[in-house]
Parts: C-alpha cells; sequence; structure tokens
C-alpha cells in the first residue's frame, strides 16, 4: 500500500441529528492527510421553495429541521418582513419573535448538552458507549438527566405559548405575528423561571468544573486557531435575534465589523468540493484557504465585547479570565460557553416576560413590497443566513440558505483530523477509541448535521480509512 | 305550496317538503352529511359525490337527490362512510396535498374530512402531477396542486359575484380550472374581496398574502371535527 494515500472511514457518526461518514486519508508515510465529514443526504430547499408565495415561505423551511425549526421560521420572516416592506415590527410582535427565539435557545442547547453531549463529559470520551449514553446519564446521574428533560421541556413551552405547538410552531407572518401570549401561559411560564435560572447556573458551573479539569486534554483536542464570526449590537453587545455581522480573527483582530445583514455576501463566499453536499463558507477577503471560519456559542461569545444580562455577562467574564483571555479556540470550550447562552436565555425570557408589551395586540406592520431580501439570526449553532429574491407575482425566484452547521464545516473537517492524527499516529485501523474521539468532536459543534444539507435522518457514523493510493484499509460502523 | 314528506336517515324520521335535496333537508334537521362541492350559497352540483349515502339501498349524492315520501336512507354507517373515505382518499392522491406547510391547514374542509372520518394516510400510490400555480393576479392565487375540481369558484364567480369568468380546462385527468380562456386569473375581473376568494374548500384558490395570520387555536377546526356547527343547527361550515 505504500507509495500512495490511504483511507480510514467512519460511518455512521451516533448521537447527532443526520447521517454522518467520516472519511480519513493517509499519506504514503501513513500520517493523516485529510479528514473529511461528508454530509450524505441532501434535501433541496432552496430549490423547491421557488415558485412559492412568499408568505408561505417561514412556514415552508423550518421542515427543515425538528430540533431548531423556530430558527428558520424566524430568519425567513425576517427577510419576508423586508420583503414585505416592513423595517421595523410593532413592540409586541418584535419581543413575542424574541421570547419564541429564546426559548428555542434554552430548549436546543439543553438538548445538546444534557441529552447528546453530557454522557462523553460525564463519563469520559474513551467509556463504553453502552453506558456513555443518555440513558446511562438517567441511571448514573439522575437529578442531572431530570434537570436537562426539564429544562428542554421548559424551552419547548415557551414555543408552544408563543407558537401555538412545540415544534414546527406557527407565530411570524411577514410584517409581524399571528399572536401575543396569553396572560394565563405568561403566568404559568413566568413561575418556572427562578427554577430554570438556578439549573441553568448550576450547568453553567458544571461544564466550567469540567473544562477547567481536563483542560490540558481538552486544550489539544480538535483545537486550533480559527477566525470566527457572530452577530452583535451596535455596540458590541451579543446580540442572538437581530444584530450585526461581526468577524475577528485568529489574534481577535476585527475583520470587519456593523456590517448589516443584506452585505452578507459581498463578505461572504461559498466553495463547493466534490466529496460533501455541504458548501464551504469563507471571508472573500481572505480566501478559501484562510478565510474560513467558526460559529456558534463558542464564536458568538469570541466576537461580542459584553453580553447584556448580568448573570450570563459574570459567567462570559470567568469563562475567559480561566481561558486566557478572547479569542478563545478550545473546541471542547463550546459546550461551556453553550451553557452561558443558556444562563442569558433565561435572563432574557424572564425580561420579556415581565414586559407589558408580551400580551399587546398591535400585531402586524404594512409596507411597500420589495424583491429581495435577506434575514439573519444566531441560531443555536450559529449564524444562520436566509437570502430570498420575489418576483412580481409573489413567487419566490431564488432562494439561498447558510446554516449555522455549513459555516462550522471546515472546522469540523479540521477537528476530526487533529483528533485522527493524534489517535492514529501511523496505525492504520479503525479502533472504539477513534470512532469515539471523532464523534465527541463533532458534537462539540453540532449534533444536527441534517440541515446544512437540508436533510433528513438519523445521524449514525461510518468511518473509512483509506491509504495514498484510495484503497480502503478500514471501515467501521456504529449505530 | 309544495307538499310535506317524511324521510328516514339513519332511523331517524325527518319531515321536510317536497323539492328539497337530501342533504338540504338533512341540514334544515341538524344531521350532517359530509360534503365538499356543495355550498348553501350556491346551486347544487353533484361533482365531489362526498355526500354519498345509500337510499333505498343504492348509492346516490345526497346534494342533488330529491327526497320522495317514504324514502329511507343510509348516512352514517360503516359501509357508507368507507365509500366517503375512498373517495376523499382518492382526491388526496390525484393531486398534490402537503398540508403540513399549507396556508389553509385547520382551516380546509379536505383535510377536515380527512380527520373526521379518520383516514390517516391513503391505501392507494400518490400521482404527484405537476401542475402549475397561477399566481400572476395582484390579490388571488390559483395553486392547482391542491384543487379538488369541485367547482365551487366556478359557481361562485358566477352566480355570487356576477363573473362568469372561471371555468374548466381540459378532459379528464388532465381537467383543471382555468381563466381567461387558460392565460390565468390575471385577466379576469375577479377581486380580492369578491366572495369567490374565500369560498374554495381546500387551499387551492387564496387570497394573496393573508396567509398564516389566524394562530393555532383560532382555525375553523382546531376544537371540534367538520360537521360540528352542522350538527347543532347551522347548515354551512365555514
Amino acid at each position: 500500500m505504500s507509495g500512495s494515500t490511504r483511507r480510514l472511514v467512519i460511518e455512521p457518526v451516533t448521537r447527532v441529528e443526520g447521517h454522518g461518514k467520516v472519511t480519513i486519508l493517509l499519506d504514503e508515510r501513513q500520517r493523516v492527510r485529510e479528514a473529511r465529514l461528508h454530509i450524505v443526504e441532501f434535501r433541496g430547499f432552496e430549490r423547491f421553495v421557488q415558485g412559492r408565495p412568499f408568505w408561505e415561505v417561514p412556514v415552508l423551511v423550518q421542515r427543515l429541521c425538528g430540533i431548531c425549526p423556530v430558527s428558520h421560521h424566524l430568519a425567513a420572516s425576517k427577510a419576508m418582513d423586508r420583503i414585505a416592506g416592513v423595517d421595523r415590527l410593532s413592540p409586541t410582535a418584535e419581543k413575542i419573535r424574541r421570547l419564541m427565539h429564546m426559548g428555542q435557545i434554552f430548549q436546543s442547547h439543553a438538548l445538546h448538552f444534557f441529552h447528546l453531549a453530557s454522557p462523553d463529559l460525564l463519563f469520559g470520551f474513551d467509556a463504553d458507549p453502552s453506558v456513555r449514553n443518555v440513558i446511562g446519564v438517567a441511571r448514573h446521574h439522575p437529578e442531572l438527566a431530570r434537570q436537562g428533560v426539564l429544562m428542554r421541556k421548559f424551552g419547548q413551552e415557551v414555543i408552544r405559548a408563543t407558537g401555538g405547538k412545540r415544534v414546527h410552531a406557527i407565530v411570524a407572518v411577514p410584517g409581524g405575528v399571528n399572536r401575543s401570549l396569553d396572560p394565563a401561559d405568561r403566568e404559568r411560564l413566568r413561575a418556572e423561571v427562578p427554577r430554570m435560572m438556578t439549573w441553568a447556573e448550576d450547568a453553567v458551573a458544571l461544564a466550567r468544573d469540567y473544562t477547567l479539569e481536563h483542560l490540558e486534554q481538552l486544550e489539544e483536542f480538535g483545537s486550533f486557531p480559527s477566525n470566527h464570526l457572530g452577530l452583535v449590537t451596535a455596540d458590541g453587545d451579543l446580540e442572538l435575534y437581530d444584530g450585526l455581522l461581526r468577524a475577528i480573527g485568529e489574534d481577535g483582530a476585527t475583520l470587519f465589523d456593523g456590517v448589516q445583514n443584506e452585505r452578507y455576501a459581498e463578505l461572504l463566499a461559498e466553495e463547493v468540493r466534490p466529496w460533501s453536499y455541504m458548501k464551504f463558507p469563507f471571508i472573500r477577503s481572505l480566501g478559501p484557504e484562510r478565510g474560513w471560519y467558526r460559529v456558534g456559542p463558542l464564536a458568538r461569545l469570541n466576537v461580542c465585547r459584553r453580553i447584556p444580562t448580568p448573570r450570563a455577562e459574570q459567567a462570559r467574564r470567568a469563562f475567559f479570565d480561566a481561558l486566557g483571555g478572547a479569542p478563545c479556540h478550545v473546541t471542547m470550550a463550546y459546550h461551556w460557553a453553550r451553557m452561558i447562552e443558556t444562563l442569558h436565555a433565561i435572563e432574557q425570557i424572564e425580561r420579556l416576560l415581565d414586559d407589558p408589551d408580551i400580551v399587546g395586540d398591535d400585531l402586524l406592520r404594512e409596507g411597500e413590497r420589495r424583491d429581495e431580501a435577506v434575514g439573519v439570526i444566531e441560531a443555536p449553532r450559529g449564524t444562520l443566513f436566509h437570502h430570498y429574491r420575489v418576483d412580481a407575482n409573489d413567487q419566490v425566484v431564488m432562494a439561498n440558505l447558510i446554516v449555522s452547521t455549513t459555516s462550522n464545516n471546515e472546522p469540523m473537517n479540521r477537528a476530526v483530523r487533529q483528533v485522527a492524527e493524534r489517535h492514529l499516529a501511523g496505525r492504520t485501523e479503525i479502533d472504539d477509541g477513534l470512532l469515539n474521539h471523532v464523534e465527541v468532536a463533532i458534537r462539540a459543534y453540532d449534533p444536527c448535521l441534517s440541515c446544512a444539507t437540508h436533510a433528513l435522518g438519523r445521524m449514525p457514523l461510518e468511518v473509512e480509512l483509506r491509504g495514498a493510493d484510495g484503497a480502503l484499509l478500514d471501515r467501521r460502523t456504529r449505530d | 305550496m309544495s307538499g310535506t314528506v317524511t324521510i328516514t336517515v339513519d332511523g331517524r324520521e325527518i319531515e321536510t317538503r317536497e323539492g328539497r335535496t337530501i342533504l338540504q333537508a338533512c341540514d334544515e334537521a341538524g344531521v350532517w352529511i359530509p360534503r365538499l362541492c356543495a355550498h348553501p350559497e350556491l346551486s347544487v352540483y353533484g361533482s365531489c359525490r362526498v355526500c354519498t349515502c345509500l337510499v333505498d339501498g343504492r348509492a346516490a349524492a345526497a346534494c342533488v337527490q330529491p327526497v320522495r315520501h317514504g324514502m329511507v336512507v343510509e348516512s352514517d354507517s360503516e359501509r357508507v362512510n368507507e365509500l366517503r373515505r375512498t373517495i376523499v382518499e382518492l382526491l388526496f392522491v390525484e393531486g398534490n396535498h402537503f398540508c403540513m406547510v399549507c396556508e389553509k391547514s385547520g382551516d380546509c374542509e379536505l383535510q377536515a374530512l380527512a380527520y373526521r372520518l379518520g383516514i390517516t394516510h391513503p391505501r392507494f400510490a400518490y400521482m404527484f402531477p405537476e401542475r402549475p400555480v397561477d399566481a400572476g393576479h395582484p390579490d388571488l392565487m390559483l395553486d392547482h396542486d391542491r384543487c379538488v375540481m369541485c367547482g365551487r369558484c366556478v359557481r361562485a364567480a358566477a352566480e355570487l359575484d356576477g363573473k362568469p369568468e372561471l371555468g374548466f380546462l381540459g378532459r379528464g385527468i388532465h381537467r383543471r380550472v382555468g381563466a381567461d380562456g387558460g392565460a390565468g386569473l390575471a385577466g379576469t375581473a375577479l377581486r380580492g374581496d369578491d366572495r369567490v376568494a374565500t369560498i374554495c374548500p381546500t387551499g387551492a384558490l387564496l387570497r394573496k398574502r393573508v396567509g398564516y395570520r389566524t394562530p393555532y387555536g383560532r382555525r375553523r377546526f382546531d376544537h371540534a371535527p367538520i360537521g360540528s356547527a352542522a350538527a347543532a343547527g347551522d347548515g354551512e361550515e365555514r
């Protein structure tokens, strides 16, 4: 097999949504040359929204995903507000949408952390997979598992109270919302807030303690310097619903700042690679080699100057104090950052529930129709772009979606490559350890690969190891 | 003055008048029979056959069958509902009905009938026809994917709005609602505030830009199945 590249394949990747396959290509000296995370499904939403009326799109595109449909619903709605000629929503409409979004952040982060990632953290990356799962957490850490389930449920209840259903809720329509909060729901949710606040603070502490205890190991695990991208307010505060684009380089220097959503395509481009349905976005000015960037909780903490809620801001300061200041490049610190955002979300939920506008009845605005618009939102897993053109008949003629996972495509590949390199160290077989480490690295970013190709399904992992000539050396799968 | 006649529907005697259809007699008596093409504001039509009953043992559409003294009608029985289920399933498979994203969901009589009749999935293969959307009109849209050829819009435009501008084009499986000789709604005098704009039982003919404004919980069929209002004495499902 000498004189050529060898290939290792891991398939399927587990405890993530969708179906993942990893190919590890070796060079002639059996070193890892490249790692490729293949997302093999294809859904093609960008194509089949074409011809549909613009007001249908926020409902249609949320079917991309069962975990974060709210993000797609709201990103598309923000674009369609502009198509409908509405630049500023009524206070009630904007706050209802923000509340729904915070419910989404809260429930998705809880799912990601407690249900999908915590088994790796609690039992160790190399623990027996028959224990290292959510059932194992329920058996050995029943109180933690219970909190995770109830936190997710609370977030989903916020979504239900705003949009009528826990999954695939509908509240946003072009120019506003179709309802405000029922006062009874407001009371019910408000009563739950103190408990959720406590648990969110506990979760921050859990993620912090884990990260600091294992820092030496984690600093080496799938970590690398990178650019970071996220939305912030004009003052640089963390802003998850409606901010300006900001990107920083690996040294923390600003690459761009204060960028209106509509200008995203001037600053970002997408590269297509023949082996994946998922594109590779990059910052134009840096080119595809150096311009790739990370999004999501860690990137958002890196790009913002402050979190505008006190508890989460305190947690953010502790985060950077402990990790040597911003920007932080430790991949596994995503989990800690994710819990800080969870705390921010419940603080925001508390504020919004206490705001009288949340039960107001000024729901809709109107304006003069436009033909093209962009909606950008911070989805739980990172910046989400929706871009549409609509013709004079109100039918969509062009759609471009850049989902969070797509932005994290290159970072996930890098993380897998780095993990594989360290683990294989010249060997040409896939063992359990390699499978485990690859999964843990992917899961730091995303349990949810399906929406990135707009694909549907479970996400089992398959890993292939291939030599320099492309010949299959080993292959392991895990359902 | 037409004479009084008595019919029996599912064992219950209903007194009505000559000249009534079975459907009219039952609506007046508060006995609900499923239907799609029939509408109290419109002339009788008899195209969808969803109101099929067994009349003296023979299948007949209640919306067009006149009453006759002594008539025995079987409506809400398993074997009659099985006929209706089959008809509704066929309507589903011959169009493209994606309820999960349709703005008429929760407000759609076809969907509501499927729920009421206990249809969880069709037994027949989907045909996935390719049908275009007519969105050229400034305030109305015709999504042929969701059309069940009930002809309500054709009759409403002519009979209620005084604009006989809609009709059927093509034959057999290619039949479709057409306007302006096939050129589309844009060339008609129909308006967004005409009665025709809100009479479609499905999501085929729609007013533009108002979809999804009714939240979950306030849509027509969110709390009670189709037929409940009729059972309470209101002849129309609206």
